[in-house]
Formats: C-alpha cells, structure tokens, sequence
C-alpha cells in the first residue's frame, strides 16, 4: 500500500481520535468554572456537588485528551520527518510553547482542583479550577497557531529547501489564526455546554438527578444558547469570510461552486459529479448570498473549482459535505438551546421529558460538528501541507515504509478502540449513577 | 541579539536541562509504577498510584516540553531519529498512553478483575518506557546509523539493530536507576508497609544501579572511545564525576538513617550528573553518526534551527519556566506529608479499605 496514504490515514485517526477529548475538556473546564464561581460566591451547596460531579467526568476526559495527545506530540517526527526537517523552523516553537504555556498549567492546577479540596482555601481551588480552563485554552491557542500557519504560512522564507523564520509574530499571528482560534473556542464551549445539559438531563430522565441536575440543565442550555450563537456569528461567518479570501480553492470546495460567477449563489444543497471538468447538479441555493456573504456585495465575483488547476485543487465531495454538515448542526444546536429557553422561561423545563430526550440525542452531536469542521479545514487544504509551499506527498518520512505505519495503525486503532468503549462505559457508570446527594438525606 | 553559535549552546544546554526535569520527576513516577508489578496487595497496589496521584501528569509533560523543544530547536534530529526509531517509539506511546488512563480507569469498578489489568497498565506502562530510555541513550552514544546527502540526513538502521547489547546493558542502567529513585521517593512519602518495603529495596536497588552504571561507563569506553576526546582534560567533567560519586555515596548513607528525603536529593542530583555526563561528552554533537562521524554527525551546527527561531524559543523558555517551576513548588507544597492507601482515589471496597 501506499506510504502516504497511510501515514495520512494514521495522521486522519489519532488527531481524529485525540480531537473529540479536547472540545470537552476546554467546555466543561469554562463550565466548571461558571459552577464553582456560583458556589463560592452564592455559598449554595447545590453548586459545590455539582462541580464535584462534573469534575469527575472532566478528570476521565482530561485522562484520554493526555493519553492520546502524546501520541500526537511525536507523530510529526515519526511519520512526517520530511516535513518536519522543512518546517522545524517555524513549526517546532509553537509545539514547545504549548508544554511551557500551557500542559504545565492544566496538568498541574487539574491535580490540585481534583484532589486538593480539602487542603487548600476556596478561593485557591476556585483559582484552580480556572487555571485548568485558561491552560486548555492557551493549548489550543498554540496548537492553533501551529496549524493556522500551515493553512496560511507568514513570517518566513524559504532558504535552501527548508522555511526559516524571518518574523516570529507574523507567523504566530498569520491571517487565519484569529479566526480559527474563535471559532474552535467556541466550538469547544458548545461541546461542553451539550456535554452537561445531556449528562444532566438523562439523569432526570432515570430519576437520578436530585436537586443538581434540573439546575445544570438550565445553565448549560443557558450557556449552550449563547457559545452556540457565537459559533456561527461572528466567529464562523468571519471564518468563512477569511478562506475566501485565502484559500480561494478550498472556499470554492466548500462552498460547492464549480463556476466562476458574480452574484455568487450561496448553496444549500448539491450532488458532486466526477468529470471533466467536475459538476455539482441538483442543487438548491439563495441567489447572490455567497458573494454578499463572503464580499459584503451582492455582485462580487467568486471564483469556481473549475478555474483552479486541476493539481491545486482539494477533494470536492468530501470538503463539501463535511462544511454543510457542520454548518446545518450549528443551526440545530441554535434551535435546541432556543427552544430550551423558551421552555425554561414558560417554566417547563424541569418537567418537559421530550425535551430531556432531545437533549440527550444531540449532546453528542457536537463532536461530529468538531470533526467535520476540522474535515473541511484539512481536506479543503489539500493537496498541500503548507498551503501553497510544501504538497503532502513531499512530506511523509522516506525512512518509515508502508508495513510499519500500517503496524501504528493496527497498534492505535485497537488501543484507542479498547479506551473509547471504556471510556463511554465509564461515563455512563457515573451518569447513571448521579451527583451526590444532599448530606443526610437519601 | 545573541549571536547564533551561543544560542545553539544554550539551547544545547536548555535541552538537557529539559531531559534532566524528566528523568528526575517523571523519573520516580515511572520507578514508583514499574515497583507495583511487585506488590502483592491490591491496597498496597493503589497507595503507589495515590503516592504520584496528584503530580504525575505535570512531571510528563517535562517530556513533551523536551519533544517540542527539540522539535523547535533541533528539527533534523527530531525528525530523523523519531522517524528511525518508529517501531521503538510506537511500543513506548502504547505504554506512556496505558500508564495515563490507568490512574482514572483502577478506582471505578470495584472488581479484582478489572483492577488488576490496570495494576498491569499501569506496572508495565511504567516499566516499557523506564527501560526504552536508557535504551534510546545507549544507541546515541554507541552513533546511530546515519548518512548524509543533498536533501539532509538519511537514517540508514533497523529496528533490530537497536537492540544491540550495548544498548540494552544501558537500558537496564537507567531501569535500575529509576527504580531506585522511585523507590526511595516512595519511602519518602508513602505511610505504613509500603514505605517500610521501598526502604528496604532502594539500598539493594541501589547497589544494582552503581554496579550496572560502572559496567555501561566502561562499556562506554570501548564501543565510543572517541567519546574520551578532550574530555579528560575538560574541568568540567571531573566537576560532574565528582558530583555523580558524591552523590552517590551519599544515598545510602542517608538511605540507612531513614532520612529518605535526603536520599532522594541525592538520587536527583546522581541522575542530573549523570546525565551531564553523558551530554558532556557528546557536546557538541547531539547524535553521532556511527557510519560516518566525522561528516554524518549531527551537531548543534549542522541541525539546528536559525537565529530567530532560537531566539523566540529563548524568550518563551525565560517568560514561562520561572512561572512553571514557581507554581509546581507551590502545589508539591499543597500535597506535602505522607500519603495513606486511598488518599486520593478511596478504596472501593477493595480488601482491607474502608
Ligand atoms: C499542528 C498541526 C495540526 C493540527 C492542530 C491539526 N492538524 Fe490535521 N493535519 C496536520 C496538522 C494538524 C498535518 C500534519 O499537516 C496533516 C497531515 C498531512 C497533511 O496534509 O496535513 C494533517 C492532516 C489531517 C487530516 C487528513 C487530511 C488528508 O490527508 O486528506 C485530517 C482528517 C486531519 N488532519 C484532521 C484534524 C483534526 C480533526 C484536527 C483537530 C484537532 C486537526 N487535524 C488538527
Ligand atoms: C496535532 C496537533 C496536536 C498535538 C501535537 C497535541 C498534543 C497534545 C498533548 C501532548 C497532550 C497531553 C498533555 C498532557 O500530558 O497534559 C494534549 C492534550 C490536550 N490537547 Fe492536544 N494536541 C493536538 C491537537 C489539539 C487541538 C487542535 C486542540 C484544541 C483546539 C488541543 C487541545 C488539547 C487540550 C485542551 C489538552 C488537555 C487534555 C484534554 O483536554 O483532553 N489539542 N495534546
Ligand atoms: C453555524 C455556522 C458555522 C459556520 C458558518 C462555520 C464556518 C466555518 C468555517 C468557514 C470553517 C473553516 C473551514 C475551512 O478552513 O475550510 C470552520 C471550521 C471549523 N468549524 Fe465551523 N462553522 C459553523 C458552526 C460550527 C459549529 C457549531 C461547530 C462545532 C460545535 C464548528 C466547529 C468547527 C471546527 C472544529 C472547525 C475546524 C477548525 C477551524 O478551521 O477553525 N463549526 N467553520
């Protein structure tokens, strides 16, 4: 088999795979934050077993983001060493800065909330649970970073076949990297808000939930309405605005437009035909939307796929699917936290059990939304590494040959096979069997 | 602006000082993990994950800082001997990622099952990577098979050809030191039995570390004599030899009037010396090409990164390592005294616990 194929494949699963842990820990660390700001300021036992619930199930994902992030902290030396000798340069400090800024704090404040409780004054374990948070969000703003300056390299040259740095602050702070930054945040506040209002509200549903479960359903619907809001504006139609303007192929991919057109149409639906030249048929779309949105003007020219040399351009099929999936998952996370503030504000929430339901099938849907907009963003990126200056089949490590990374793939994916089914059994364990309840009582 | 030879020191040196931190924090971790496969209660089991609960997570991540930073300061060495060593390393992730979820999976179900395949996760988690370590330093001093070309450096080896004996004898060396270091940290901080235990292995683990780092020294000599060049007239060697027998001596002198506190600093520094040893006597190379030496090394010249990347690095290292040291010193203190069975994780009903 194809070496690049694989290592692609191996890169694929393991940053797929360590990629559903973070969105949870960096939301539910927020959230617990917002929980133990309430209960040491309001003093209301409610909010302290509540965030000792919910710190547990925080502590287990903390436990798989670690296990499977070291792999990937090695995996660009292992797999991608030609492309790591071409952008060590740049690459490698954004990666050593997240141990320094980051992995210290979180790892070091998570065992100190976790189990110093008792030893150290509420004010201090407040402090500790929001260094935990601010650490899981300097992460994500260095790896961020790390990957911002693949889809949109600044800051540099190119010397003697490899990128060396010439500016440090334009290459952290390359035209993509605001955005995407933003935009995953609130991604990750999503994730966790749905995280909790679904643990809690299944919980009500089995009866388990005592006092703290209504109370963690109405904040995290709360929250859920205003990060799901945010994730698709600003920060998600900024986003958008940015790939058109950087990545003129991987915005004509996603937004499935195959002919150079002013008034651009936004699409909403569409099949891919393979061809010569490619073609997208049954489509539904609004007239001029995409130029407006993209341009500010209605009458805006937008590039098609089909003005892009065929060598430059992304898979379309799979770009296109993905950004739509996400997009119409934003939407429905903005309907199920809208309507949940309808019901909490007719007072129905505690008791409505269809909703209750509801919440507990799309609490998970989040992760997909993550997923498919890191799909988007990487496959849209192809066929390059750096976007216009390394291509991915120049990347891939010549010493590794195909039997040995098929090896990592066979080794990781029955480990991280074995811990995800663990890992749901064990959430589910805790949910089931729900927060403590009030002392004395039960 | 430093010029670009002296941050390729100092970077040389903020590498080690990184491997340094690990060896000596994860170091006890991994020695305190790899000592449980030789518990037979499941209680006493638990006490040794209790005793390394609360910190272990922030002493890795000395590591992945050391990945990062080499990565950033160094890419052709991260990049070829990662890469060259895939097999070896793709063993070691397996373990690092058992050893992490073990310390949350143990404690949720109480069955003797369930519980003893994460004692093994966590024992052998420990143990793979304790031993894999040393192996790793013994192929670098032995030089790796690398060549040159155009395009950069070209790793020419086998995963077979690592392990050689060499290699493997060095590999034992740093098992035996880990195990020591863990153990005498948890004479030092465990309660009860398990403290009593740990006391009595670390002098006979000890003895296991010195005469096993004796033998790999001269080892040394034989298969990288060329190690010795200009070393035996550098102050600076017999400074850290001189530490290293120091410190060693001082261990179980310390170890026998029960002052485990002092011992363990004495370990830490033996394992800090030690390691400048090794990094002393391979400056300015960071791996030496066995095919071809003289032009095939790679060096803090020919493999690192430009000015302005060691720079930035530079700045990122001096803004955020006082702030890390800082407020790790403040949370060992918060977790100061011994640790009873079931401190952290509770017993669930296992045997004995309550
Ligand atoms: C720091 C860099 C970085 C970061 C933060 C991410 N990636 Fe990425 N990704 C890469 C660096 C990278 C890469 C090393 O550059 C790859 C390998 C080959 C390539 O073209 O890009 C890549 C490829 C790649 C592919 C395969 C694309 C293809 O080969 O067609 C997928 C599906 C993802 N990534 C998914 C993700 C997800 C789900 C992420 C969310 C956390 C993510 N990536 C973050
Ligand atoms: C390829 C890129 C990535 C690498 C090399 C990487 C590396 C790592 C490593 C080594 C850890 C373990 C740290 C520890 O021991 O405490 C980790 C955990 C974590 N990573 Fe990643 N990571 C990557 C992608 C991401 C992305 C894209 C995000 C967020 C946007 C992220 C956020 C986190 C967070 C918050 C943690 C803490 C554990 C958790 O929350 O699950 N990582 N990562
Ligand atoms: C509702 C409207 C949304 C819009 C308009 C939007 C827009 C975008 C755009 C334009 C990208 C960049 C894709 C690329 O580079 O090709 C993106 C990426 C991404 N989106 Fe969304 N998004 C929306 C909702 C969401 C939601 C609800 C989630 C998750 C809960 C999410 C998670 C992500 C992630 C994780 C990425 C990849 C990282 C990145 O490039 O920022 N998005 N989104």
């Amino acid at each position: 088999m194809d070496p690049i194929f694989l290592a692609r494949l191996q890169f694929a699963l393991t940053i797929g795979f360590h990629f559903l842990f973070p969105p949870i820990s960096i939301g539910l660390g927020w959230m617990l934050v917002i929980v133990e700001t309430l209960g040491w300021r309001t003093k209301n036992d409610i909010y302290v077993r509540m965030g000792r619930f919910f710190a547990k199930l925080l502590a287990l994902t903390f436990a798989m983001g670690v296990a499977t992030g070291i792999v990937m902290e090695f995996q660009f030396g292992t797999n991608w060493a030609r492309y790591s000798t071409f952008v060590g340069d740049i690459f490698g400090a954004p990666l050593a800065a997240e141990g320094v800024f980051a992995f210290f704090l979180e790892s070091g404040f998570l065992g100190l909330y976790l189990f110093g409780r008792e030893r150290v004054s509420k004010g201090v374990h407040w402090f500790s649970a929001l260094m935990v948070a601010v650490g899981a969000t300097i992460s994500a703003f260095w790896i961020l970073v790390a990957n911002s300056w693949q889809q949109t390299p600044a800051g540099f040259d190119i010397v003697g076949g490899r990128a060396v740095l010439t500016s440090f602050v334009d290459a952290v702070f390359n035209p993509s990297m605001g955005v995407r930054f933003y935009h995953t945040m609130a991604a990750a506040l999503v994730t966790g808000a749905f995280f909790m209002a679904g643990v809690s509200a299944w919980q009500m549903l089995r009866g388990k939930g005592g006092d703290v479960a209504p109370k963690a359903l109405r904040l995290s619907v709360l929250f859920g309405l205003v990060f799901s809001i945010l994730s698709a504006f600003p920060t998600g139609h900024e986003h958008a605005k940015q790939v058109a303007r950087d990545q003129p192929e991987k915005f004509a991919a996603i937004e499935g437009l195959y002919e150079t057109q002013t008034s651009a149409p936004l699409v909403l639906f569409g099949v891919h035909h393979d061809g010569t030249p490619p073609t997208l048929k049954a489509t539904i779309e609004i007239p001029s939307l995409l130029s407006w949105m993209a341009f500010g003007d209605v009458n805006a020219q937008v590039k098609g796929i089909q003005d892009f040399p065929p060598d430059q351009i992304p898979p379309l099929w799979i770009t296109f699917v993905s950004f739509h999936n996400m997009v119409l998952l934003g939407m429905l996370f903005l309907a199920v936290t809208g309507l949940g503030l309808l019901l909490l504000w007719r007072g129905r929430l505690d008791t409505a059990r269809w909703y209750q339901w509801l919440v507990v099938v799309v609490s998970p849907l989040p992760l997909a939304a993550c997923q498919f907009g890191w799909v988007a963003a990487e496959v849209g990126r192809q066929p390059w590494a750096v976007y216009k200056v390394l291509r991915t089949s120049d990347s891939v490590s010549v010493s590794v040959g195909a039997p040995e990374i098929l090896f990592s793939i066979i080794l990781f994916s029955s480990i991280y096979l074995l811990l995800g089914g663990l890992y749901l059994f064990l959430l589910a364990r805790e949910a089931n069997h729900g927060p403590e309840p009030i002392k004395g009582v039960a | 602006m430093m010029d670009l030879a002296t941050l390729q020191v100092i970077w040389f040196l903020l590498f080690g000082v990184l491997i340094i931190g690990y060896a000596i924090l994860d170091g006890f971790d991994l020695g305190i993990g790899a000592l449980s496969l030789f518990v037979r209660d499941p209680r006493q089991r638990g006490q040794h994950m209790d005793v390394i609960a609360p910190v272990w997570d922030g002493n890795e991540v000395w590591l992945l800082t050391g990945g990062g930073a080499l990565f950033a300061a160094f890419p052709p060495v991260y990049a070829t001997v990662f890469s060259g060593f895939y097999i070896a390393f793709m063993l070691l992730l397996a373990a690092l990622i058992f050893r992490a979820v073990s310390f949350e999976f143990r404690h949720k179900i109480d069955s003797p099952g369930w519980r003893s395949f994460w004692d093994y996760a966590f024992g052998l988690g420990s143990l793979v990577p304790a031993l894999l370590y040393g192996v790793a330093v013994g192929n670098v001093l032995h030089g790796l098979p690398v060549t040159k070309d155009a395009t950069g450096f070209v790793w020419q080896g086998t995963f077979l050809g690592l392990l050689n004996p060499y290699a493997l004898l060095v590999g034992v060396t740093g098992l035996a030191m880990f195990l020591t270091h863990g153990a005498l940290y948890l004479a030092f901080k465990a309660d009860g039995p398990v403290a009593q235990r740990a006391g009595r292995w670390a002098p006979r683990l000890w003895i296991a570390w010195v005469a096993l780092w004796a033998l790999s020294t001269m080892a040394t000599v034989l298969v990288s004599s060329w190690l010795l060049v200009g070393l035996l007239r550098n102050p600076l060697f017999f400074l850290l030899l001189g530490l290293a027998l120091a410190s060693l001596v001082a261990i179980p002198v310390w170890a026998r009037s029960g002052s485990f506190g002092k011992a363990f600093l004495a370990s830490s520094t033996a394992i800090a010396a030690q390691i400048g040893l090794v990094g002393l006597s391979l400056f300015p190379r960071l791996v030496p090409s066995s095919l071809d030496l003289e032009g095939a090394s790679m060096t803090i010249t020919n493999a690192s990164s430009t000015q302005p990347t060691l720079t930035a690095m530079l700045v990122i290292a001096l803004i955020g390592m006082p702030l890390v040291i800082g407020y790790t010193f403040f949370i060992y203190r918060v977790f100061k005294g011994r640790v009873a069975p079931g401190e952290f994780y509770g017993n669930h009903g296992v045997p004995g616990g309550h």
